[in-house]
C-alpha cells in the first residue's frame, strides 16, 4: 500500500532544495545581508539626529554682488556680523557660514553664497540651493517653491535670524524628541521589511524556482518517477518557510542590537502571522508559475505581483499618504495585512485578538491560490 | 505492425503502440504508428529532426497522451497505472538539466528516493557509468558526456524493464558518445531490458540496436533488424561518385544508364546500389567510358541506413 508520506523521498528533497539554496552565495546576500544593509541605511538615514547643511544664494541687488552692495543694508550688516566669511580666492564670490546650534534637532549650517541671479537660479534648478535671498531698496526678499518642504523650513529659520533673533537657541525646551522604542522611523521600517521579505523570498524563491526547474525540462524528468508531486511542493515551500525565518530572525537580531527594536507584542501571534504570511505568498508563488516554461515571463510575472505591492503597501513610507480613495484597496494588497499585523505587534503591543483577522486572510488567501494552481499545474 | 517472426516465439512483447496519432496544432507529430517492443530488444527510432520520435518516445513514457490509438506498456495502460508504470521505466529526456549545484552523488540519492532504493544501489549505479572520480563535483561542474553519463544512470537507478533514452549522444564528441555506447553494451549482455532509442546517427542505431524503425513526418517508413533493411532490394554495397565534369550531368540521358542512379541535392554526386558488385561495377565504369565521363572520386562501400534514408526520401538523416 503507497504510503501518503514517503519519509526518505521527503527528506532528500529537503536536502535537495536547501543544498540549492545554501549553495547559492547570491542567496546569502540577496536574502540576509542586503535587508540588514537596507535597515541598517534607512535606519541611520531616519533615526539618527543629523547636522545638516544648506546652501543659499544671495544677492542684495538684482545683478548686483554683495561687495557692490551698501554696506549699511541689514542683509550685509546681517552676514558681516553674524556669520563667519570663508576664506576665498580672489575673483571667487564671497561665501559666509552661520551654525544653528541645537543639541536636539542637530545643528544647521547655512552657507551663504554671493551670486549673480542667474547663477542663483542655475543653482535652484540643479537642486544645490532651495532658496534665494535678495535685497532690494523695500528690504530682503526670501525666493523659494512654496510646496519645496525644504524651502519653506529654510524660510523659517532665516527669516527667524536675520530679522535679529538674539542668539539661536542651543536647545529648544518646547521640543521633546520621540526616541522612545516604537516611535521611531525604524520601528515602522522593520517589521514592513520583514514583510517584504515574506514576499520576495517565496515569490522569488517558490515560483522562479519552479519555472526555471519547468525549462530545463527537471520537472518533467521528477515526474517522471514514483515521486510525490505534494512531496515536491511540500519540501520546497518549507525550505523557503525556514530560509525567511532565518532572514527575519537575523534581520530582527540586527535591529535589536544595533536599534533596539523590540516586539512590544505577543510573539506567538507575531509567528502565527509570519506562517500565515508565508503560506500567502507561498500560494500566490505556486499559482503564477502554474504554465510558463519560460524564465523570460517568470520574470515578468512575479515582478507585476511583487512590484505595485512593493511600492503601494507602506513598507518604506506609510500608504496613507496616496489619495483617500485608494487607501481601502491597498489594504486588502495581502503584503499590506502582512505588514500593517507585523507592525501592530511590534510597536502597538498587539495579540492574537488584534492580528487574528489578518492571520485567517492570509492563510484562507494562501490556501485558495494553492488549490487553484494546482489545479491548472503544468508539471510537463 | 511489425512483424517480428523470431521473437515473438521466445519473447513477450513490453510495449505494444496500436494505431497512434498525435497533432500540435497544425503539426501532425505522429500519424498512425504500430509498434511492438520484445522483453530484451533493442530498438532505434531512426530519424531526422522533427520527425516525430520524440512525440513518439514521450507517449510511451506517459508525458504526452495520444489523440487516439492505444499504448500498452507490460499489459497496462498509462491511465490508473501511472505509478507502476514509472517504476518499470527508466528514462532519459532530451537535455534535461539537473540541480545545478548537488553533486553527483546527492543527485542519484534524491532519484534513489523517488524509487525507495538504498544507498548501495547509488554507489553501484556510480561505479556502472564511470563517474567514481566525480561522484563530488556539482552537476554544473560535468562535461557534457558526464552529464550524459549521470542521466544514463539516473534512468538505470531502478533496474528498469524498459529503458527510453531520446537522442542521449547529440551534441557529444565521439569519445563520449562511445562511453555512453560502452555502457548500453554491458546494459544489453548483462540484463533483460529493453531499449528504445531514438536517434539521428545512424552509426549509434547500427552499433546499439537489434531493431531499427525509420521514421519521418510521423509515420514509420520501414523497419526491421540492420540486415532486413540493408538486404531488402538485394543491394546491399554500393558505388558513390562524383562526376570530373558538372556538365555531363545534365547531358546525360538517365534512360541510358545501366542502373538507377540517386543523385545528390546538388547533382553533382549520385551513388548506385549493385547486386553483383563484382559483375556490375565494370558495366557501369564502361558505360561512363562509352559517354567520354571523367570521374573525381568514385568508391565502393556497404550501403548504410543514411542511403537506405536518402532512397526513400531523397534526404540525409543528418541532412
Amino acid at each position: 500500500m503507497d504510503k501518503i508520506i514517503k519519509y526518505d523521498q521527503l527528506l532528500q528533497l529537503l536536502s535537495a532544495h536547501a543544498k540549492e539554496l545554501l549553495r547559492e552565495p547570491g542567496v546569502l546576500f540577496w536574502g540576509i545581508l542586503f535587508p540588514i544593509l537596507m535597515s541598517l541605511g534607512l535606519g541611520l538615514a531616519f533615526t539618527r539626529k543629523q547636522d545638516v547643511i544648506r546652501d543659499v544664494a544671495v544677492i542684495t541687488q538684482h545683478q548686483k554682488s554683495i561687495s557692490e552692495a551698501d554696506s549699511s543694508s541689514p542683509l550685509q550688516t546681517f552676514l558681516d556680523t553674524r556669520t563667519e566669511r570663508l576664506p576665498f580666492q580672489s575673483g571667487e564670490p564671497a561665501q559666509y557660514k552661520l551654525v544653528i546650534p541645537n543639541d536636539k534637532l542637530g545643528n544647521t549650517t547655512f552657507v551663504f553664497k554671493q551670486a549673480t541671479w542667474d547663477n542663483a537660479i542655475v543653482m535652484l534648478k540643479r537642486g544645490s540651493i532651495s532658496i534665494i535671498i535678495t535685497e532690494t531698496g523695500d528690504g530682503i526678499h526670501y525666493h523659494f517653491d512654496p510646496r519645496n518642504p525644504e524651502g519653506q523650513l529654510n524660510y523659517l529659520k532665516l527669516t527667524a535670524v536675520i530679522s535679529g533673533e538674539p542668539r539661536p537657541q542651543t536647545s529648544d525646551s518646547n521640543i521633546e524628541p520621540l526616541t522612545v522604542t516604537g516611535t521611531r522611523y525604524i520601528d515602522f521600517f522593520v517589521p514592513g521589511l520583514i514583510a517584504m521579505g515574506i514576499m520576495m523570498s517565496c515569490m522569488w524563491g517558490i515560483s522562479y524556482g519552479i519555472i526555471e526547474k519547468r525549462s530545463q525540462k527537471l520537472l518533467r524528468r521528477m515526474v517522471a518517477t514514483p515521486m510525490k508531486k505534494s512531496h515536491f511542493l511540500i519540501s520546497l515551500i518549507t525550505v523557503r518557510l525556514c530560509m525567511s525565518f532565518v532572514e527575519s530572525s537575523l534581520l530582527f537580531l540586527f535591529a535589536w542590537l544595533a536599534f533596539g527594536i523590540t516586539i512590544q507584542g505577543n510573539v506567538f501571534a507575531l509567528l502565527t502571522l509570519f506562517l500565515a504570511g508565508n503560506i500567502a505568498f507561498a500560494g500566490i508563488a505556486i499559482f503564477t508559475s502554474y504554465h510558463t516554461a519560460r524564465t523570460e515571463i517568470g520574470n515578468g510575472l512575479i515582478n507585476v505581483v511583487v512590484m505595485p505591492m512593493m511600492v503601494l503597501s507602506g513598507i518604506f513610507f506609510s500608504y496613507h499618504n496616496f489619495p483617500d480613495w485608494a487607501i481601502p484597496v491597498i489594504q486588502k494588497f495581502p503584503l499590506t495585512m502582512l505588514a500593517d499585523g507585523m507592525r501592530s505587534i511590534f510597536i502597538e503591543g498587539a495579540g492574537f485578538t488584534e492580528t487574528i483577522f489578518p492571520i485567517a486572510i492570509l492563510s484562507i488567501i494562501g490556501v485558495v491560490f494553492f488549490s487553484a494552481g494546482l489545479k491548472v499545474f503544468k508539471w510537463h | 505492425m511489425n512483424n517480428h517472426s523470431t521473437q515473438t516465439v521466445t519473447r513477450e512483447a513490453v510495449v505494444e503502440v496500436r494505431n497512434v496519432y498525435k497533432s500540435f496544432k497544425t503539426v501532425k507529430a505522429v500519424q498512425g504508428v504500430n509498434l511492438l517492443i520484445y522483453s530484451g530488444q533493442f530498438l532505434a527510432l531512426l530519424g531526422p529532426n522533427g520527425a516525430g520520435k520524440t512525440t513518439l518516445v514521450e507517449m510511451i513514457e506517459g508525458i504526452q497522451t495520444p489523440d487516439s490509438g492505444d499504448i500498452v506498456i507490460m499489459g497496462k495502460h498509462w491511465k490508473g497505472h501511472a505509478d507502476e508504470l514509472h517504476r518499470l521505466i527508466g528514462l532519459s529526456l532530451q537535455e534535461t538539466r539537473f540541480i545545478d549545484k548537488l553533486n553527483v552523488r546527492e543527485t542519484l540519492k534524491l532519484f534513489a528516493s523517488f524509487y525507495d532504493l538504498n544507498h548501495q544501489r547509488v554507489e553501484e549505479i556510480i561505479d556502472m557509468v564511470g563517474l567514481k572520480d566525480k561522484c563530488t563535483a556539482y552537476v554544473v561542474n560535468l562535461s557534457g558526456g558526464q552529464r550524459q553519463r549521470l542521466a544514463l544512470g539516473i534512468a538505470l537507478l531502478n533496474n528498469p524493464k524498459i529503458l527510453l533514452l531520446d537522442e542521449p549522444t547529440t551534441g557529444l564528441d565521439p569519445n563520449a558518445r562511445r562511453e555512453v555506447w560502452s555502457i548500453l553494451f554491458k546494459l544489453k549482455e548483462q540484463s533483460e531490458t529493453s531499449l528504445i532509442l531514438t536517434t539521428h546517427y545512424m552509426e549509434e542505431a547500427e552499433q546499439l540496436c537489434d531493431y531499427i524503425v525509420i521514421i519521418d513526418n510521423g509515420q514509420i517508413l520501414k523497419e526491421g533488424t540492420l540486415d532486413q533493411l540493408l538486404n531488402e532490394d538485394r543491394a546491399e554495397k554500393l558505388i558513390a561518385f562524383t562526376l570530373e565534369d558538372d556538365q555531363h550531368i545534365s547531358n546525360l540521358d538517365y534512360s541510358e544508364m545501366p542502373f538507377p542512379v540517386q543523385w545528390d541535392t546538388f547533382g553533382k554526386s549520385g551513388s548506385v546500389a549493385l547486386n553483383q558488385i563484382e559483375a556490375d561495377i565494370p558495366t557501369f565504369l564502361s558505360f561512363l567510358k562509352q559517354h567520354n565521363i571523367g570521374l573525381k572520386n568514385f568508391e565502393c562501400r556497404r550501403k548504410t541506413l543514411d542511403d537506405l534514408f536518402v532512397s526513400m526520401t531523397g534526404r540525409r538523416l543528418n541532412g
